[in-house]
C-alpha cells in the first residue's frame, strides 16, 4: 500500500508549485519590485539633487519602500488559492498545515523579497548611501524581508475571506512591521557612521526566529477560521 | 453512500464541510472509527477526499501538475496519473493548462483527484455540476466501483442520476427555519 510523502517532500512540492505559478504569472509578481524601484526613484525627484540629505535619509526611504512593496504583494500568498478552492485542499491535507503554510510563505519571499535584495545595492548607490553601509543594508533586507512575509501571512490569512480586506490588512500588519523598520534603519545608519551594528542585527535575527516559530501556526489557525 | 438532500439553504454544504472539519459544528462532535476527527488530524485527512463547490484546481497549471499536487497532499493511489486521466476522459489534456478547459472538463479534473489518492471517504458537494449526461453516468459508475471496494461516499446532488441503488441511504434535511 502506498504511503503519503514525507513532510519535507510535501514542503518542497508545494514550494515548487508556488514558484511555478509565480513564473507563469510573472507580470503580477513583478509589480512589487517595480513599485519598490519607482518609489525610491521618486524621492530624489521630489527632494532635489541634495546628495547629503538623500544619503542621510536613504535607509529610511529604502526600508519604507520595502514595507510598502511587501504590503502590495501579501494578498497573493493565499488569495488565488482561496478563490479557486485550492486552499480547502491544502487545509484538508494529510500533512501539518503549518508546514505547508511555511512552504507558501517561503515561495512568496523568494518571489517578492529576494528581488528587493538584488536591486537594493543599485538603489542605495543612486541615493548616495556610503559603501560602508551597503553591506548592512543587504543584511537587514536578507533578515527583514522574510519577517515581513511571515507576519504578513497572518494578516492575509485573517482577511482573505473578507471582500474588502485590503485596508484591514494594512491596519493589522503595518504596526507589526514597525520594530523591523526601526532596527533595520537604525543598523544601516549606525553602519554609515562607522558604529557597531550587531545589536540591531541580533534583534532582527531574534524577530526572524520568533516569526518562523510562531507565524506558520498562527497563519494555519487563521486560515481555518477564514475557510469556515 | 449517503446522499444528503434538501432545499437550498437547508445546510447540506454546511453539513459536508463540518464532516471534513473545514467548518466547526455549533455542538456535538464528528467521530471517525470512534475518535473525534480533530484529534486524528492528518490520520483522518489521509482517508478523506473532498470536492466542494469550487473545483480546487489551479488554472495556470496543467491537468497532470494539478493531480501531482493532489497526490502530494494525500496518500497517492497505486494508479498512474495517466490512467486516472484516462478514466475521466481527460488523457489527451494531460499537459494542457486547466484555464483553457471547459467548465465540465475542470469538474472532471476535480473529481479525478478522488482517483489520484487512496482515500476511503469521498465527500462530494454537488459533484455533477457542469457535467453532461455521459460524464454523470461515468462518475456514477466510478462511485459504484469505490463502494464495491469498501469505500464510503457522502454527497449532495440535485441531479437525477441513477446511483448504485442498494448502497444508497438518503438523509433529507428540512427547510431553513
Amino acid at each position: 500500500m502506498s504511503q503519503r510523502l514525507s513532510l519535507t517532500q510535501a514542503f518542497v512540492f508545494l514550494l515548487r508549485r508556488d514558484l511555478l505559478l509565480a513564473l507563469r504569472n510573472r507580470a503580477e509578481y513583478a509589480m512589487p519590485l517595480l513599485f519598490f524601484v519607482l518609489v525610491i526613484t521618486l524621492f530624489p525627484l521630489a527632494i532635489g539633487a541634495e546628495p547629503v540629505l538623500l544619503a542621510r535619509i536613504a535607509p529610511g526611504i529604502i526600508w519604507v519602500a520595502a514595507l510598502l512593496a511587501a504590503m502590495l504583494s501579501l494578498d497573493s500568498i493565499f488569495r488565488s488559492d482561496f478563490d479557486d478552492g485550492s486552499l480547502e485542499q491544502i487545509l484538508l491535507s494529510a500533512h501539518p498545515v503549518a508546514v505547508l503554510v511555511l512552504a507558501k510563505v517561503s515561495a512568496h519571499w523568494l518571489v517578492t523579497g529576494l528581488p528587493l535584495l538584488i536591486v537594493a545595492p543599485l538603489l542605495a548607490e543612486m541615493l548616495g548611501m556610503p559603501s560602508s553601509a551597503q553591506g548592512t543594508l543587504l543584511l537587514t533586507i536578507l533578515i527583514g524581508t522574510p519577517i515581513l512575509s511571515l507576519i504578513g501571512a497572518i494578516g492575509v490569512a485573517l482577511t482573505v475571506g473578507l471582500r474588502k480586506g485590503g485596508i484591514i490588512l494594512s491596519l493589522l500588519v503595518l504596526p507589526l512591521y514597525v520594530p523591523v523598520l526601526i532596527f533595520a534603519a537604525s543598523a544601516i545608519e549606525n553602519a554609515a557612521m562607522g558604529f557597531e551594528v550587531s545589536a540591531q542585527i541580533y534583534m532582527l535575527l531574534a524577530f526572524l526566529f520568533l516569526s518562523i516559530s510562531l507565524s506558520p501556526w498562527a497563519t494555519a489557525a487563521a486560515l481555518r477560521m477564514s475557510a469556515s | 453512500m449517503l446522499v444528503v438532500e434538501g432545499p437550498n439553504g437547508c445546510g447540506k454544504t454546511s453539513l459536508l464541510r463540518i464532516l471534513t472539519g473545514l467548518r466547526l459544528a455549533d455542538g456535538g462532535e464528528i467521530l471517525w472509527r470512534g475518535v473525534p476527527i480533530d484529534r486524528l488530524a492528518g490520520d483522518y485527512y489521509e482517508q478523506v477526499a473532498y470536492v466542494g463547490h469550487h473545483d480546487g484546481v489551479k488554472h495556470e497549471l496543467s491537468c497532470l501538475e494539478n493531480l501531482r499536487l493532489a497526490r502530494a497532499m494525500g496518500v497517492p493511489s497505486t494508479q498512474s496519473l495517466d490512467d486516472v486521466l484516462e478514466q475521466v476522459n481527460l488523457y489527451a489534456y494531460g499537459e494542457t493548462e486547466v484555464g483553457s478547459l471547459s467548465a465540465g472538463q475542470k469538474r472532471r479534473l476535480a473529481l479525478a483527484r478522488l482517483l489520484a489518492t487512496n482515500s476511503m471517504l469521498w465527500i462530494l458537494d454537488e459533484p455533477f455540476t457542469s457535467l453532461d449526461r455521459d460524464s454523470m453516468a461515468m462518475f456514477a459508475s466510478l462511485f459504484e466501483q469505490h463502494l464495491e471496494q469498501q469505500g464510503l461516499i457522502v454527497m449532495t446532488s440535485h441531479h437525477d442520476i441513477s446511483l448504485p441503488g442498494q448502497s444508497v441511504q438518503r438523509l433529507h434535511l428540512g427547510a431553513q427555519a
